[in-house]
């Protein structure tokens, strides 16, 4: 009986990407807890996302492919729809209007469009499938289109950029021409150039944008304004030195020098108390995790769910590069969390359910298989 | 990896007719720029913290690592007696930021329930609390308006308002607390301590100030300024963002605080000293004068005053010319207080005795083409008569029985051109030209105080001599608990002989009896030297002093005061400057508690009609 069930529960899981996740969670709470000035209290807390999610993508681990194909428009149409009542009904916050108040509790329909959009786009291919020309390229721009110009209007420059790059990989590997890569770089290339050139930027993007890029380049121009962030930052990143300072010991940390430590910049409090050698390590099981992600991918039976496999594990990678860039001082400040590691529940939550559709389209490998 | 791949790659085209050659390239280029972007991201990482280590490790150390310093308090300056001569005492400055005020337009104010949001906004302030502020605080408001907003240029160029000012410093608490009661946002308050100095102008060149931030200016502020100061102690804490202290992380290292500086003064006879001086001054209209008391037996200073003084609590006010330590920096050339010294060294040569007579003439002497006159001729005249009607002739003749070396020797074993060493800046040791290049008529008119310098203070370490077996001890500031050994210049006997001519000359008949004390018995030599002016003596310029000791029983006491340029009706020492000794040793003999050692309690002054003895030397 007990076994019957133990059979039940690892069925859908795939084992290697669950070991992945189980030594980041550890690096997680582990780091949470110094992170947080040693509040039990908040590791708790995010020890019980674990478990909430954990169950959430062995829920969705457990939908056949076929079933997600069948949720993919309606979720992306919901997606849009609540997007659309941000535009009109949401609630402002910080000069941005990104949430959505829905009676219990403010959502943020970006972060169901993360799911949504890669679902969307490989269902879409893959009814496409064995028509697939230019035309269908061009619908697919569209589908990105939508929700990308919704949450750049909220403003979140930097979400609407994540969640049009999580599009434009289901392009990718779905065939898109290179020709059309090559003038995709092109126009992201001119655009590159003016957002980083002060008179044009304030052109095309809001002031606190472009003083974000601005500051970006030259961090020190304003060290205590805008660059603030980074500096400290790349200070507590450096100062961790090739072994770092020691759990618990790391003095920026503590002393309340880093902002947003335990959720956007942990970052910073991983790489000042366990170093260079530490990150290292971090990057390694990230890159483990993608690596899975990219075999699964490679060898699921769908289109589908090669396209979904594929996209999910080069978001997860965007998602860490960004945030890991921007503590780093490499790329601009835009809220993102460090992927399964920052504080915070909701990135967790839908972060594991991605590892669920993952894990969903393994299985239907396997049974294929077996 | 790979192979497996290309394999599922290979076995799935035929299924969906997907091209595979393109899908495994998409998933090669996927690999490389996955791997290509973790390469940069590590190499940051390996630039930052092994590269650029010790950069950054240093910049974040100086975000949270702060040394304080810890003031120490400044020692408290006494005289021998403990009284304080100068102590600090807590006051309140105020200061604000300009940096982070905003005076706004004129007729605007701040609205009443103004908070600030954070820590960056400018605290709007109007016109009207500043000209309050300015009111209160007695500056001028359009001054502080104008401080409020100067800008300067910083590195960078832009044009910034200061950081920080004083509005204004050394304020009282209460002062301070009714300007903080104007509830002036971003106007605050701090703890300094200011040097009092409770005497004033009467101990001022002895104490001498301090500046604002408490550093030694002159007197031993200055001389002792180290000692005085202590050494500041240091605090290294770390504080987070806020500014909040954390933690100390090295031991704190406690000030150092300043000692006491027990000073050989007694504050009641440097009270006295000061006020006759300063009245003799004021009533003979000198340009100055200074006075000095030593202890006979230790060659401590009981009282140094100079006329004219300043008040060290007001620094602001203090006219330079005034600064000038008259007894320990001026020299003067002493005059017949001279001659004292001339027949102890004639006496204690063996020479002369007090009785040996000689022969001065009429008043006149001739050493190749210069004269020596007396005004007063004395004719055949013994050594203590001599002395007593201060004959230049009579001096000159002893003197002339000395060889140029001895004489010499003589003036280095009493202090004459030799450093004081008390520590105070600018201290002279007076000026003796070597004997080597002395011409006759120059160890002639020494021999009555001309051709020879000294200050006040070396004057009176000389008569030391005369107060008890001949010694000399150095003379010294600080309060000692036994005399440092002295110098036996003289024998003991000379020292009672001269002792008894320096009686004769405070008593009918002498240069100084307005020296004389009631109940004591004294003794002292007069001088009223030409002072030069521009390299020739002067007709009408003198210096009158008078150097004496008291009781002359058992001295206690020397005194030396110097009056410089009295007018000219009061132009002797006699006159301007025994009275002072005869005022100061009064009040410094009761204030002591020595016994009067005078038989009468009257002063012999000469009878009506009879002119009192002048010297002109």
């Amino acid at each position: 009986m007990i076994k019957h069930l133990w059979d039940r529960i690892k069925r859908p899981v795939d084992p290697w990407l669950l070991l992945f996740i189980i030594f980041l969670f550890i690096v997680s709470s582990v780091l949470l807890y110094s992170a947080s000035n040693r509040d039990l209290d908040k590791v708790i807390d995010k020890i019980t996302f674990m478990g909430i999610s954990l169950f959430g993508m062995w829920c969705i681990a457990n939908i056949q492919p076929r079933v997600l194909m069948h949720l993919a428009l309606p979720a992306y149409i919901v997606g849009v729809i609540l997007l659309l009542a941000v535009e009109f009904f949401g609630v402002t916050s910080h000069g941005a209007t990104r949430w959505l108040n829905i009676g219990i509790t403010r959502i943020q329909p970006s972060e169901l469009m993360r799911l949504a959009l890669p679902l969307m786009l490989a269902w879409y291919f893959h009814h496409f499938e064995s028509t697939l020309n230019w035309r269908h390229f061009l619908g697919g721009a569209l589908i990105i289109a939508a929700p990308f110009i919704l949450i750049l209007k909220q403003p979140d420059l930097g979400t609407s950029l994540l969640i049009a790059s999580s599009g434009f990989y289901v392009l990718f590997f779905a065939g898109l021409s290179w020709r059309f890569i090559g003038l995709m770089s092109g126009c992201i290339a001119v655009f590159a150039y003016i957002v980083t050139h002060w008179d044009m930027c304030i052109n095309v993007l809001h002031e606190y944008q472009c003083r974000r890029i601005a500051t970006m380049l030259n961090p020190m121009e304003d060290p205590l304004g805008a660059g603030y962030h980074i500096i400290q930052g790349t200070i507590a990143i450096g100062s961790g030195g090739w072994f770092g300072k020691g759990w618990l010991a790391g003095t920026q940390t503590h002393l309340d020098f880093i902002p947003e430590r335990t959720t956007d910049f942990i970052f910073a409090v991983y790489g000042e108390e366990f170093g260079l050698v530490g990150n290292c390590i971090l990057l390694i099981l990230y890159l483990l995790v993608i690596f899975r992600g990219l075999m699964i991918s490679n060898s699921a039976n769908t289109l589908f769910g090669r396209l979904l496999a594929g996209a999910i594990a080069m978001n997860f990678f965007t998602y860490a590069l960004v945030n890991m860039g921007m503590v780093t001082g490499m790329l601009p400040v835009v809220g993102v969390p460090l992927p399964l590691i920052s504080y915070g529940g909701t990135s967790m939550v839908s972060i594991l359910a991605t590892f669920g559709l993952l894990m969903s389209i393994q299985r239907d490998r396997s049974l294929m298989k077996g | 990896m790979i192979r497996h791949a290309r394999a599922i790659a290979g076995r799935r085209s035929d299924k969906y007719a997907v091209k595979p050659r393109l899908e495994r390239w998409r998933v090669w280029f996927v690999l490389s720029c996955l791997l290509g972007l973790f390469i940069v991201l590590l190499g940051r990482s390996l630039y930052l913290q092994a590269w650029n280590e010790d950069f950054l490790q240093n910049q974040g150390d100086a975000r949270y690592r702060r040394t304080l310093k810890l003031e120490p308090n400044r020692g408290v300056i006494t005289d021998r007696n403990g009284e304080p001569l100068a102590i600090s005492t807590p006051v309140q400055s105020i200061w604000l930021s300009p940096r982070s005020m905003q005076v706004l337009p004129i007729g605007q104010n701040r609205p009443k329930d103004w908070k600030q949001a954070t820590e960056d906004e400018l605290v709007p302030i109007s016109v009207d609390e500043v000209k309050k502020l300015a009111a209160m605080l007695a500056i001028s408001s359009d001054e502080l308006l104008k401080k409020l907003n100067t800008t300067r240029k910083n590195k960078q160029g832009e044009e910034v308002k200061s950081d920080f000012l004083w509005v204004k410093r050394h304020i009282s608490p209460a002062d301070a607390k009714r300007v903080l009661a104007l509830n002036v946002p971003g106007v605050y308050s701090q703890t300094e301590y200011r040097r009092y100095y409770p005497a004033g102008e009467v101990m001022a060149h002895v104490v001498g100030f301090t500046n604002l931030d408490g550093k030694g200016q002159e007197g031993f502020e200055l001389t002792k300024d180290a000692m005085l100061a202590g050494k500041p102690g240091s605090r290294t804490v770390i504080r987070d963002r806020r500014g909040y202290i954390v933690e100390d992380v090295s031991t704190i290292v406690p000030p150092q605080e300043g000692q006491t500086l027990q000073l050989s003064i007694d504050r009641r006879i440097q009270y006295l000293a000061y006020r006759e001086l300063k009245a003799a001054v004021d009533n003979s209209q000198a340009a100055g004068g200074a006075i000095v008391v030593l202890d006979a037996r230790t060659g401590e200073v009981l009282a140094m005053a100079n006329a004219p003084s300043y008040n060290p609590n007001s620094r602001a006010k203090i006219d330079p010319a005034h600064k000038r330590n008259r007894a320990l920096t001026d020299l003067y050339e002493p005059g017949s207080t001279m001659k004292a010294i001339t027949v102890a060294m004639a006496l204690n040569a063996g020479k002369v005795k007090p009785s040996t007579v000689i022969q001065t003439g009429g008043g006149t002497m001739t050493i190749g083409p210069a004269t020596i006159r007396d005004d007063h001729p004395v004719g055949a005249a013994t050594v203590e008569h001599i002395m007593q009607k201060s004959s230049n002739v009579g001096a000159v003749k002893m003197a002339l029985m000395m060889e140029r070396e001895e004489m010499s020797n003589f003036f280095h074993d009493i202090g004459f051109g030799e450093k004081l060493n008390t520590g105070f800046p600018g201290e002279s040791p007076g000026r003796v030209r070597p004997w080597k290049n002395w011409r006759p008529i120059e160890q002639a008119t020494m021999s009555y105080g001309y051709g020879v310098s000294v200050s006040v203070m070396q004057m009176a370490r000389a008569y030391q001599i005369f107060a008890g077996n001949g010694e000399v001890h150095p003379v010294t500031f600080t309060k000692l608990v036994a005399p440092a050994p002295g110098k036996q210049v003289i024998s003991a006997e000379t020292a009672a002989q001269v002792r008894k001519m320096l009686e004769m000359v405070t008593l009918p008949g002498g240069t100084a009896t307005r020296a004389q004390v009631v109940g004591y018995r004294v003794g002292g030599k007069t001088g009223t030297a030409k002072k030069l002016v521009n390299g020739v003596y002067s007709d009408t310029a003198r210096v009158g002093s008078f150097v004496g000791l008291a009781p002359i029983s058992n001295p206690r006491l020397i005194v030396a005061v110097m009056i410089d340029e009295p007018s000219f009706a009061l132009r002797y020492g006699g006159l301007v400057a025994a009275p002072v000794f005869s005022n100061v040793v009064a009040g410094s003999l009761r204030l002591l508690g020595v016994p009067p050692d005078a038989p009468t309690t009257n002063i012999l002054l000469p009878g009506n009609g009879v002119e009192d003895v002048k010297e002109d030397a």
